[in-house]
């Protein structure tokens, strides 16, 4: 699976409870559209840290890194 | 299960009494009511109370082989008997009977002691060989039936409660202090310690050799997992579909019986996977049981009943109100046989007893399915720790766990710290996990007296320390995670004090599916991941029934099994009892507890200001510590002569 599958399929299967893929878009804000809230970002970092072998350093949770699929795949490359 | 007991004599010549034996099985008839049996040969006496669920007509114990050189008493069942049946028969063996108890001598004498790897079951074994004056006593790989032996008079007694033990010593027993330092540690003795001085257990995989007098120990089997990250391979749902199949036939083989079998159903995941493959992969008849409490945060009905709708099962349901606690508080703890820190396991004798009204003597319950397949709230907490270990100076980090404790206050940072930072610096130590339950538990221990004090001669946590395997350093710590909660609350309490001890007390059976040993040895092989994804607790169990269950329950929070504690005993009704064992004659009598103190807890509760884990745990602790007292000490000669 890519990073990308991998991300949307913990984000569907989490928060959205659903196998359904329309109903999520990659560059949706998962703040905004309120599929996530502030402690679940956390909770999301714990599993790219897990899955990824990465380590998220605290000024690196922001936002532009984490709060979309699209955010997440590019943050990730640029760790790898 | 039944029960077993039995004597082996270390001085050649004397004969074995069979009015001790008598007196031994009398004491666990609840365990077998159907019928008794005796043997005696040489220096060895065995004994066998009865509860009747294959082969109803000859399945009477002891049971020898072909020669009557090889002879058993066992408590418990061989799921795999009809197969290891038709081997031994294609072998040559002669079969008397039908029963499962059968297989066992006619295997030990295909295989020898490695006869036990053959079993799929739970069960304790006591096996006599005559010819070589050897005698086996043999426990299940998990420790679903108990086994106790113990040393006097140059010999050894043993049986599947300490109570027969109790019959035949003839002297009243001493509490094992190091023990009741161990329950308030971890809520059980450490393997193969018990609350009664010199009585031990038989540890669970394990093998207890006399040969020829002597004696030796053997661990046959353990719980073990990769090392160097040495996974199963496979997808999400290739794992999901294999652990599916073996949870199918682990439940089918667990209805093997010649009476009719019913199930446990709480509404959490774990009994409804049981329930909902006994439905729909099976032809057996759905009978459900299940329990509900008067205070909403302990009741699961409203989950009982989407599971009892969909399935249409025969069901029965009982409400366990606060007094039942109370009311049945002594004589649980004369079948705990120790002291617990929670009142649990209570409600569970009510639950057991209400099978048994309905003329069941066998459930399938979903026990151990947070041990093998990662369910527990403190290995998420493990995970969330090590988690924040990685950056203990991060800000963010800790935040985590208000995803399992929402009521944190997480501007409390100092307390945090302190309580849920223990041991951040030490994120490999074998503690780690349970470091924080472990040191929230161990306050109680300020109520022990001086003199229990100077008695404990062990720390319990060092002790913990030398029972683990050579290989647990190199393991992930979430599986370091599971092999301690495996070897400490499951085998010391779930599945004894709130399992056996509540299911026999009524003569029913409990059967686990979710600990068939080919599902845990499959189970750890898996990734740590693939068991909790991230903070998604059974994962790979969910994936796998997501199509036989409702959404409802597949979703839900888990919610731990718990019952009400101090509530239970102090209201407008307390019990005389447990006034006067709390009251400073009777503390100081005993002298386990600093009764000033206890006086003092007491008020406190009395203000209705005792609301927190630690004064529920320490009075039910002091409580039954005081019952246990209470039945084996000071009543000893009223009970067992």
């Amino acid at each position: 699976m890519s990073v990308e599958d991998k991300v949307r399929s913990y984000i569907l299967e989490n928060y959205l409870f659903t196998d359904d893929q329309s109903e999520l878009n990659n560059q949706d804000s998962f703040l905004e559209k309120g599929i996530i809230d502030s402690t679940g970002i956390l909770e999301v970092i714990f599993f790219l840290e897990e899955e990824f072998g990465i380590s998220v350093e605290d000024e690196e949770m922001i936002p532009e890194n984490l709060d979309s699929v699209n955010n997440i795949v590019k943050y990730i490359d640029s760790k790898s | 299960m039944c029960g077993i007991a039995g004597i082996y004599d270390f001085q050649n010549g004397r004969s074995i009494d069979q009015d001790s034996l008598e007196a031994m099985i009398q004491q666990i008839h609840h365990r077998g009511p159907d019928g008794t049996g005796y043997k005696v040969l040489n220096n060895v006496g065995l004994a066998h109370a009865r509860l009747s669920i294959i082969d109803l007509t000859t399945g009477d114990q002891p049971i020898h082989n072909e020669d009557q050189s090889v002879w058993t008493v066992f408590n418990g069942e061989i799921f795999n008997f009809i197969e290891l049946r038709e081997s031994l028969e294609k072998k040559g063996h002669k079969f008397s009977t039908k029963s499962d108890t059968e297989v066992i001598v006619h295997l030990y004498e295909e295989y020898g002691d490695d006869f036990v790897n053959y079993l799929n079951g739970q069960f304790a074994i006591a096996l006599y060989d005559n010819r070589k004056d050897r005698l086996l006593l043999i426990r299940d790989r998990i420790g679903i039936a108990p086994l106790f032996f113990t040393q006097s008079d140059s010999k050894l007694l043993f049986a599947s409660e300490v109570k027969s033990l109790l019959a035949a010593t003839k002297t009243p027993p001493e509490l094992n202090h190091n023990a009741l330092d161990q329950i308030f540690s971890f809520w059980a003795p450490i393997s193969p310690a018990t609350m009664f001085k010199d009585v031990f257990e038989v540890s669970p995989g394990q093998m207890l050799v006399i040969d020829n007098g002597k004696v030796s120990k053997t661990r046959y089997w353990d719980w073990e997992f990769p090392q160097d990250e040495n996974y199963l391979a496979g997808s999400d749902d290739e794992l999901a579909d294999e652990l599916k199949e073996l949870l199918i036939d682990a439940t089918r083989i667990r209805l093997r019986s010649d009476v009719p079998v019913g199930a446990y159903l709480s509404g959490g995941l774990d009994s409804s996977t049981i329930v909902s493959l006994i439905h729909n992969y099976t032809k057996n008849p759905l009978r459900t049981f299940s329990i509900g409490f008067d205070e909403g945060s302990f009741d699961e009905t409203n989950h009982q009943n989407t599971l009892i709708e969909k399935y249409k099962t025969n069901h029965s349901y009982l409400k366990c109100a606060n007094s039942d606690i109370s009311d049945e508080f002594i004589d649980t703890i004369w079948h705990t046989e120790s002291p617990i820190l929670r009142t649990a396991p209570v409600p569970m004798k009510k639950l057991s007893g209400l099978v048994k009204e309905n003329n069941y003597k066998v459930v399938l319950t979903g026990e151990g399915a947070d041990e093998v397949l990662g369910g527990y709230d403190i290995f998420k907490e493990a995970k969330i720790r090590q988690f924040w270990a990685k950056n203990p100076d991060s800000k963010f980090r800790p935040t985590l766990l208000k995803r399992l404790y929402p009521y944190l206050d997480m501007s409390q940072g100092a307390y945090l710290k302190a309580f849920f930072g223990q041991g951040l610096d030490e994120p490999k130590h074998f503690s780690f996990s349970h470091l924080t339950r472990w040191s929230s538990t161990a306050k109680c221990k300020e109520f022990f007296s001086e003199e229990t004090k100077q008695k404990i001669t062990t720390n319990a946590f060092d002790e913990m320390s030398k029972t683990l395997p050579e290989a647990f350093g190199s393991w992930h710590y979430f599986n370091q995670a599971q092999y301690i909660e495996a070897k400490s609350l499951m085998g010391g309490y779930l599945l004894c004090s709130q399992g056996d001890r509540m299911l026999m007390t009524n003569s029913i059976e409990g059967r686990f599916p979710f600990l068939d040993h080919r599902i845990i040895e499959f189970a750890n092989k898996l990734h740590p991941k693939t068991k909790m994804r991230a903070l998604n607790e059974k994962f790979l169990l969910k994936k796998a029934m997501k199509s036989d269950l409702p959404d409802s329950i597949v979703g839900r929070h888990k919610q731990p099994y718990r019952a009400p504690n101090i509530p239970a005993f102090f209201n407008e009704n307390t019990n005389d009892y447990v006034r006067e064992l709390l009251s400073p004659e009777k503390l100081t009598g005993y002298g386990y507890f600093d009764a000033k103190k206890v006086e003092r807890l007491v008020k406190k509760i009395e203000k209705g200001r005792a609301i927190g884990n630690k004064d529920n745990m320490a009075l039910v602790g002091i409580l039954s510590t005081q019952v246990w007292h209470y039945h084996f000490v000071e009543n000893y000669f009223k009970n067992f002569s």
